[in-house]
Order: structure tokens, then sequence, then C-alpha cells
């Protein structure tokens, strides 16, 4: 890959400290591990790890997306695979979700937004010139920090990308969709008797999870989901995970995340992104415990962000 | 001395008490250390108050009771035959009397008018002598009761809010109370009408001719006040006004929210707003003088028999006018949808055009529909134009091509001229402003409610 220095330079006057991280004083990590558990430092803004997937639906080569003249993520290569969660953490303000809403195209709704750079999907570069938004985000489905359900009754609000896509013809056929969105959202034993009602009128986790399960309905492939449960109490939040986990078997899903724990525990990898750079990316378990960039481990270990 | 001139000292008493409170707050802290309660210009801002406002009360109640004091004196020097008269002579008398005292061009009165003039004068002369002593030395007790009261423990700050509270509660009520001062006197006065011309005849009458003999023997001496067709006239008219103003308002407010760049809106939008600076009477002289021989002749051309005046024409230049209203207040209400439902339709792969279609005009059409019933009541209240260009005869038809006439346009016209004031034909037209104004005052009441329930809508 690239060149890395193996510790951190001796003039850095902080040198020691930094050394001495506060999860290794914590837990002694084995020396064998430790070994092989280099740290790149500060300084380095090249992706460290394997941002290669074997089973890729969505290919990432050298993104960088400007808001006017300013870039707000450079260079991004990163593999999306088929039916795993890959959850995108890092501090605010650093691009996840820029780059998330790259991935369908939701940066052309942004005046002065320039994506640069290859994002292909099962081969196809969606940022080409004859690509239709329409059916790339009717695959590629998004749920948002904020539940945003459409001041229209529940079942409006599920049934609406069903009927604007013309994936049903008869009445019978978009109740069926609307529940079987329902009940795979999780949703429906709570809402069955009162779906004429307004979606507005629904807790914050039931907001969230009829906008997942208004996502689901027009059968995507690709679930984006920009900091789901940053808006919601800890039981909806769990409820929202499992759901997750449950998805992961049919969807593919990327996750933005400020919750360490939540990426811990709902992603098979993980992405740090640091001001617009993506440092290190890898199998979630090895990213968490053995960071290899010094960014990493500060982040993870609570020392900033 | 000349009330302007007390008046001005007496605002140079208030100054000068502000210093004078300040300063003794100040020497206060020197002597106590800062223990005090307010701010030193706190104390000041009550001593100004105490020396200003209790003398400015006693100016404003002496100037309401002095002209009848005066006026009584005058009465009084005159022989008793002469003040034995009735009322309307008495004030002529009066009047009189004023003009020799103000020496006027009339300077050449009977020599006991010029008497009464002249005891007229002098007592005012005393008049103005006696306030001034009293309020200045209002102004300087005042001032002296509240320098006495500046202690450290003084909560002048408190006062001076208090007073300042009431201050602003005043001003709203001066506003409220103008508008029931407005409404009674529309009111009285239609009662007037109503005890001349029964209600229901004004209201459910089919005829409108506003016609009073000067006697009893004239032709046409039955007038009828039916106000029906004003109210279809009117009706009409802000009907074709917003057949227009409707479609191109909310259009082009949906073109410049949704998809206009920043730039062509923020020049577009002023442009629009422009239409809504213009007066309305060129406007009128516009309806009048280009469109309706323009809708005649057109009407001509194919055959139709359209009148040089028609409701057409003076509801094509009305509906122009407002669609300033219509597209300024539903983009407004557009942009204030939140983007990210925008953003949940984009996200299901809805159009543009679905998005807002189906997303935002749903979700902003209350605050819609309470900005056009809002620009609908200023149709309503619309003079000039149709003034200008409907005109004047009471038609009862719902025909665009013909010559209506409106509410607005009979109350100018009843007032307009030599009428006695107590005539039905000039008390109508106070009916008629009450008829507008509960007209307008309900759909304001209507939109107001609409707009209200929008806004709880997204919180």
């Amino acid at each position: 890959m690239t060149t890395y220095t193996a510790s951190i330079s001796m003039s850095d006057p902080n040198a020691e400290h930094y050394l001495l991280a506060p999860h290794e004083r914590a837990s002694p990590v084995k020396p064998r591990e430790k070994a092989t558990n280099v740290k790149f430092d500060r300084d380095h803004r090249e992706t460290i790890g394997e941002y290669t997937s074997a089973s890729a639906r969505i290919r990432c080569r050298n993104v960088d997306v400007f808001y006017g003249e300013k870039p707000a993520v450079q260079d991004i290569n990163l593999d999306i695979g088929n039916n795993q969660v890959i959850a995108l953490i890092g501090p605010s303000g650093c691009g996840k979700s820029t780059f998330l809403r790259c991935l369908n195209r939701m940066n052309d709704t942004i005046q002065d937004c320039r994506v640069t750079g290859d994002i292909s999907m099962d081969g196809k570069p969606i940022y080409g010139q004859d690509v239709d938004v329409v059916p790339l985000r009717a695959q590629v489905g998004m749920v948002f920090q904020k539940p945003n359900p459409f001041p229209k009754s529940i079942f409006e609000n599920v049934a609406y990308g069903p009927r604007i896509h013309g994936l049903v013809n008869a009445k019978s056929e978009l109740e069926e969709i609307v529940e079987k969105s329902l009940r795979r959202a999780g949703l429906w034993d709570e809402v069955k008797d009162r779906l004429a009602q307004p979606g507005t009128g629904l807790s914050g986790g039931q907001q969230q999870r009829l906008c997942i399960a208004r996502t689901i309905a027009v059968n995507p492939e690709v679930i984006l989901m920009d900091e789901p449960c940053s808006a919601l109490d800890p039981i909806a939040t769990a409820k929202i995970e499992q759901l997750i986990d449950e998805l992961r078997e049919l969807y593919t899903i990327v996750i933005v995340t400020h919750s360490m724990q939540q990426a811990a525990r709902v992603s098979q990898r993980t992405a740090y992104f640091h001001l617009g750079h993506l440092i290190e990316v890898g199998e979630t378990a090895q990213v968490f415990t053995h960071p290899q960039h010094q960014l990493t481990e500060d982040y993870i270990t609570g020392r900033f962000g | 001395m000349e009330k302007s001139n007390l008046l001005m000292l007496i605002v140079l008493l208030g100054v000068a008490a502000y210093y004078r409170g300040t300063h003794r707050a100040e020497s206060l802290i020197a002597k106590n250390g800062p223990r005090l309660h307010s701010l030193p210009g706190f104390y000041g801002y009550y001593m100004a108050l105490w020396s200003t406002l209790p003398a400015l009360l006693v100016m404003v109640f002496w100037q309401l009771g002095e002209g009848h004091v005066m006026t009584a004196g005058a009465l009084a020097v005159l022989p008793e035959e002469m003040t034995k008269a009735d009322a309307s002579q008495i004030s002529l008398l009066i009047n009189d009397i004023r003009n020799a005292a103000s020496e006027s061009t009339y300077a050449q009165a009977n020599p006991v008018i010029q008497a009464a003039a002249d005891r007229y004068l002098q007592l005012g002369r005393q008049s103005n002598l006696l306030l001034t002593i009293l309020s200045l030395c209002v102004s300087l007790v005042g001032a002296l009761f509240a320098h006495r009261q500046i202690k450290p423990t003084f909560r002048a700050r408190n006062q001076v809010e208090k007073v300042l509270t009431v201050s602003l509660v005043s001003c709203a009520l001066l506003a409220i109370l103008t508008t029931v001062g407005i409404v009674l006197s529309v009111l009285i006065e239609s009662v007037r009408f109503f005890q001349m011309v029964p209600v229901t005849d004004f209201i459910f009458g089919l005829k409108w001719s506003p016609q009073i003999a000067m006697r009893s023997d004239q032709v046409g001496s039955s007038g009828a006040f039916g106000a029906i067709p004003l109210v279809t006239g009117t009706l009409l008219i802000s009907l074709v006004a917003m057949i227009v103003a409707v479609p191109i308002g909310l259009l082009s407010a949906i073109y410049l929210s949704e998809y206009s760049g920043p730039r062509f809106r923020s020049t577009a939008k002023p442009l629009l707003e422009i239409l809504a600076g213009i007066p309305t009477v060129v406007y009128g002289f516009f309806a009048a003088l280009v469109v309706a021989p323009f809708i005649r002749d057109l009407g001509t051309s194919v055959g139709l028999d359209v009148s040089s005046e028609s409701a057409l024409a003076a509801g094509l230049v009305m509906g122009i006018m407002i669609i300033p209203f219509v597209s300024s207040l539903s983009d407004d209400f557009i942009n204030a949808v939140p983007q990210s439902l925008r953003d949940g339709a984009y996200a299901l792969g809805a159009t543009q055009s679905e998005t807002i279609r189906q997303v935002v005009m749903p979700a902003a059409l209350p605050g819609v529909v309470g900005g056009i019933l809002l620009a609908v009541s200023r149709a309503i209240g619309e003079t000039m134009i149709v003034v200008m260009a409907a005109g004047l005869s009471a038609n009862l038809t719902f025909n665009p091509l013909a010559a209506v006439t409106t509410v607005t346009t009979q109350i100018v016209t009843l007032l307009v001229g030599d009428q006695e004031f107590d005539s039905p034909k000039t008390l109508a037209a106070f009916a008629l402003g009450l008829v507008l104004f509960l007209l307008t005052l309900a759909l304001n009441i209507l939109a107001l409610r609409i707009v209200r329930k929008y806004r709880e809508q997204y919180e």
C-alpha cells in the first residue's frame, strides 16, 4: 500500500503521552498483537485498511465532493459489500453524510454541490450523463436523521413510493405491500388499527420506523441511513437496531452514526472519516479493538469527537 | 405664557430633573459605596417622569376644560335676549365671538359681540397665566417628591419600567380603541339608516336605486335600497380577479420557490412585488382607458355585446394587482415546508414535479388558502379600480361582460356631492360600509384561523 511512519516522530513534544493511549493502560494488549498494531501518525491521510470488498454492490473511486469551491470530501475509495451493514463514523463535519448522499445522488438537490470521481453500482456509473436518478433512488433508498413522514395518513405514507413508481395495479396489491412493509419495519402491530390517521401523529420512534417502511415499500436494494437514531430514545433505538440487523439479510445498508456502540452492534464493516478524508476502514471488530491509525484510536477512545 | 413655550419649559425641567436625579444617585454611591438598588440613570428617569407627567396631565385637562369656561364667560357679557336662543344660534354666536377675537377680516362686528370677544380674550390670558403657574408648580412639586424618595433602597428601576409598561399598553389600547370607534360610528349611522329603511329591504332587496326626492311630488321619488346587486357585483369582480390572480400567483410562487435559481429569484421576487406598490388609481385608469376598450373591441369583433365598462375589465386589472399578494404569501408558505419532506420524497425516487404536487403543495395548502383568502378580502375592499372601470349601474347579473357596480363604488358615489347628511341616501353608505366590514372581517378571521392551524402542523 502506502508508506507510513512506524511511530510518531520524536520531534512531537507530546509523543510519549500519545503513545500511552488510555485503552492501552486500561486493558493491556498481548505483546504479540501489540507488535502488529502499528500506528499511523495523525498527519497520515491515505486510507488504511481493506477498502475493497469481494461482493461489492457500490464501488467508489477517487470521490471528491465540493460545496462551491470548498472541498467537503476528498479522494474517497470504498466498496459497499452486498448484504452487509457498513457504518460510517467520525466527528461532526467530517463528510460522512455528504458521502452518504452521493450514493443515491441526493446531493443533486443542493445548490453548488459538485461530485467528481467514479461511483458505480453493479458496474454501472451512477453519475453518468444518461443516468436517470428516479430509478436509482428507487434502488438506493434513504432514511434521514430526523423522521420526516409526509403529512398524509400512515397508509398513504407507505403507499406513496409504490404508487409513483407504478409498482401496483390493484388496491389489494397496494394494501399487501403496505402491510408487508410495515410488518418488516416492525410497526404493523402498533398501527394496523389506525392506518388512516396522519403519520405525523406517531411517536418519534414510530415515525422513524414508518420512514423505514416507506423506504422498503419501493423494494430497494441498498438502504442509506443518516443517523437514523439520533432523535430517538434508547428503547426506540434498540428497536431500530434490531430492525437493521434483520434487514441486512435482504438489503445492503450504509449507516452514518455518531454512536460508536451502535456502529459496533449493527455493522460488519466500519469506515472512519476525518475532516473529509476516509482514514481507516476494516472489519468492525478489528477497527474498534485494534485501530491502526492514531486518529481512529483517538476517536474511538473518546479523546475527541 | 404660550402653551407651546410652556410645554418646552416643562420638557426642559424634565431634562434638568433627569440630571439632578442621576447626580443625586451618584453622590449616594460615592457616600455609601455601590449599594444602590438601580443604576443611577433610573433614578434620573424616575425624577424626570415625576416632574413632567403630572404637569402634562394638568395641561391636557386644562386644555379640555378651558374652551367651555371661556365661551361661557364671553356669553355672560352678552345681553340676555341674545343668549336665550336655541343651540344652533348659540354656536353661531360663539363662532362670531371667536372670529372677532382672532381679529380676522370679519373685524367690523357690532359692539356687543366685540365686548364679548374682549372678555373672551381676557379670559384666555388669565387662563394661560393660571395654567403656567399651576403646571410649573406641579412639575416642581413632582420633582421634589421624587428627589426626596431617592434612597439606596428605593427601587427606581421597577417604578420606571412600570411606567414604560403602562405607556406600551396605552399605545396598544389606542390602536384598538380607534378600531372600535370606527366600527361604532359606522354601526350607529347604520342603525339610523335602518330606522328609515327596513333591514330586510336592505339585505334582501334586489333593486338598488338610491334616489331621494327633494320635493314630495318629484318624479322618481321612490328610492330602493336593496344591497344584493352591489354584493353580487362585488363578488363577480372579485371572482374574476381571483381567477386571474390565483393561478398566476400560485404558479409563479411554485416556480420561484422550487425551480428558479437563487439569482433569478432574488431579482424576480422584488419585481413581482413592485406590482403591489403601484397606486391603485394608476391601475384604475389603466383598466378604464386601456383594458376596458380593448375588451369591448375584442367582443365586438367576435360579435359579442360588451359594455364599455365591464366587470371583466375591472376584474382582470384587479387580478393583476393582487398577484403579488397571492404569490408572495404562497411563496413564503411553500418555503416553510421543511426541506426534509422534499428529501423524503426525492429519496423515494419521486421527480421534482411529483414532489411538488403530491408532497409540498398538500403540506403548504392550508397556508396558501389562507393567503388567497387575505387576497380576496383585499379584492372586495378595493375601490379605485372599480370606481373607474366597473361602472355605476347596479345590474343584478352574473355576466362579466356587463357593467356592474360594487359596494365600494356606491359608497364613493353616495358620499360625493351635495347631500343632506341625514337622508337615507347618505346614511346608506354607512350601512354598505358595515356590510363590507363584516364581509372582510369574516374572510380575515377565516384566513387567520387556517394560517394558524397550518403553523402548528410541523411543530
